[in-house]
């Protein structure tokens, strides 16, 4: 019987650890499918960083480091200065990217650091058991926001659009993963990001709306018509800066 | 080989690149600005990168990712920015990268100033960030020696990988002196880093790591680095004794080494016959050789630009059997010869405390 679909050669066989119903693995398999297809597995660095996907070094099949809470892209930036011919990439959730790190993540993308970020946005803290996180949408109930996120607690960050207005920013999109459609729209995003880094035009940043069935207290179904219904509503998926000419 | 005149920060900085430093990451603090202007003009020249960092936690970070992808890599601060960097710096240890940190002492706490000082002792030599690790601290006295510290912090960080600090202060960052700019010669012979997170070409992926959820896999790693710290401590204790037949021994590192020497030189005229303990490594700490002293020794005279930090180790050398004295200063006063001599003469002919 011929096979159709295998597993990307850039992920190991060790199952991952994600609830049920976390996009995590799809959001894994992508990153990895695009280092396939570009051929780019023996020159990628993958930097992890804390949160859910802690242990993403045991999933791909890549030379990895891990990094401490959203120090990410100045470790990123560290291996792209020593190696400015590899490919290098962090994999960031929001509280490490949006919150601890937006000092990191912002001289980043300003420095146009020619490093690719793969930013899951599921508005809340996942790890740590649910607490509220700058993504966390108004009226939103976490740990921290028992009653629901009020102005008390600040507003939502918009990641993407706030550093699609730095000069340094080559590539920034976000996608959804609550459908097939989205699925494909989401890896052809990640591909572009890629390749921008390949041709060394800068800073390229994916940010994907991602699930949190466990602390959403959702079924996975539910999660993702969540993602559809309500967190793609504030924030709309698109491309916000992508280099002129080429795509 | 040429002798020069030159500033500490600029001398170190010209060793770093002799010795091969590939990029450098910092961001400005006074008083060891120069390292970093410095590298900004030459390194690039000598093939290197320089990169400003947006904040001291960031440039650990950068240090930690180009330590991790096998390159040399350095970063330089003062005691604010040191603290900045702690957590990097507990994960460099954990991860087992080298990389050099160099810390030109400023007067602390807090903001404090940035008149020289020897204030950073304990956060250098005992740990710093959290959990256990050791750091490799050498400390220069002079500007020669921050051009040969700053060489072998490079070969002793990649021999051990392990990080290295180099700790000098604001009085030798900013001194002119002349420096022989010796020919870089590894100290130890330098292996391929086939550890190094540099792509999977042909072979498993690298991964540099300091997670171990598993508490038996997290202590069989904290075994794994003490038995390194121990081969350390075996094997790279520096220390240089003045006046071996001494009757009483000054202990002193750095800028307060030179301080004790002049001392040593007003007692001599007294006809006491004084001499020097100078740790150059302040981990490994000089436990044994301070101790072998204790019998001749009618005592110890530590003298720090701080309320009192390495007298404690010193302490703990001497066991209590002989008295241990300390002269300090601190929030950058750097201490006069002649207070300490007087001080010292008032001890040994008053017999006081």
């Amino acid at each position: 019987m011929a096979e159709i679909l295998t597993r990307p050669e850039s992920l190991t066989k060790i199952p991952f650890h994600y609830c049920p119903g976390c996009t995590h693995g799809i959001a894994h398999r992508l990153v990895a499918e695009v280092i396939d297809e570009l051929g780019l597995m023996e020159k990628t660095i993958g930097v992890a960083s804390v949160g859910c996907s802690v242990l993403a070094y045991d999933y791909f099949n890549l030379d990895m480091q891990q990094a401490a809470h959203g120090r990410a892209p100045a470790v990123a930036t560290g291996i792209k200065r020593a190696l400015p011919d590899r490919i290098v990439f962090t994999y960031q959730g929001d509280g490490d990217l949006a919150s601890i790190g937006m000092g990191e993540i912002v001289h980043a993308a300003g420095r146009g650091e020619n490093i690719t970020v793969i930013f899951i946005n599921n508005s809340i803290y996942g790890m740590t058991g649910g607490q509220m996180a700058p993504t966390t949408l108004m009226g939103q109930k976490t740990t921290t926001t028992p009653e629901g996120r009020t102005k008390d607690n600040g507003f939502p960050l918009k990641v993407s659009e706030m550093l699609a207005t730095l000069d340094g920013v080559a590539y920034i999109a976000r996608v959804a993963l609550f459908d097939p459609g989205q699925v494909i729209k989401a890896k052809k995003a990640i591909k572009t990001a890629f390749t921008v880094q390949e041709k060394g035009l800068g800073f390229s940043l994916v940010e994907i709306l991602s699930t949190c069935p466990t602390n959403w207290g959702l079924s996975p179904v539910k999660a993702l018509k969540y993602v559809k219904e309500t967190m793609a509503q504030y924030y709309p998926p698109g491309e916000f800066k992508k280099p002129e000419g080429v795509w | 080989m040429e002798t020069v005149l030159m500033k500490g920060n600029e001398a170190l900085a010209e060793a770093a690149i002799r010795a091969g430093l590939n990029v450098y990451f910092g961001y400005p603090i006074t008083p060891q600005n120069e390292v970093g202007e410095y590298l900004a003009k030459h390194l690039p020249r000598a093939g290197g990168t320089f990169l400003q960092a947006e904040s001291e936690v960031a440039a650990i970070n950068m240090v930690y990712g180009a330590a991790g992808a096998g390159v040399r890599t350095m970063t330089s601060s003062s005691g604010p920015g040191i603290s900045l960097m702690q957590e990097g710096i507990s994960y460099l240890a954990a991860a087992e990268l080298p990389a050099v940190i160099v810390n030109m002492m400023r007067g602390g706490p807090g903001l404090g100033g940035i008149q020289p000082s020897q204030s950073d002792y304990f956060q250098a030599t005992k740990g710093g960030g959290h959990g256990d690790y050791r750091l490799i601290v050498l400390a220069p006295s002079s500007v020669q020696e921050l051009y040969d510290h700053t060489m072998l912090a490079f070969d002793l960080a990649d021999h051990y990988r392990n990080p290295v600090m180099v700790l000098g202060d604001g009085l030798l960052g900013q001194m002119m002196e002349s420096v022989t700019l010796k020919p870089y010669i590894p100290a130890f012979p330098l292996e391929e880093k086939t550890w190094a997170t540099r792509g999977r070409k042909n072979r498993k992926p690298n991964i540099i790591n300091s997670l171990y959820l598993d508490p038996e896999k997290l202590f069989s790693h904290n075994q794994k680095l003490f038995k390194k710290y121990q081969v350390i401590a075996e094997k790279e204790v520096r220390v240089e004794v003045i006046n071996e037949e001494a009757e009483f021994f000054f202990v002193a590192y750095g800028s307060s080494a030179r301080f004790s020497l002049k001392v040593i030189e007003l007692l001599k005229e007294k006809g006491i016959n004084a001499g020097l303990i100078r740790p150059i490594t302040l981990w490994p700490f000089p436990y044994t050789v301070i101790a072998e002293k204790v019998n001749q020794s009618k005592g110890f005279m530590v003298v720090e630009m701080s309320m009192g930090q390495m007298v404690e180790d010193v302490e703990r050398a001497v066991k209590g059997q002989k008295p241990v004295y300390f002269y300090g200063t601190a929030g950058g006063i750097v201490p006069s010869p002649q207070k300490i001599f007087r001080r010292t003469l008032e001890i040994l002919e008053g017999g006081q405390e």
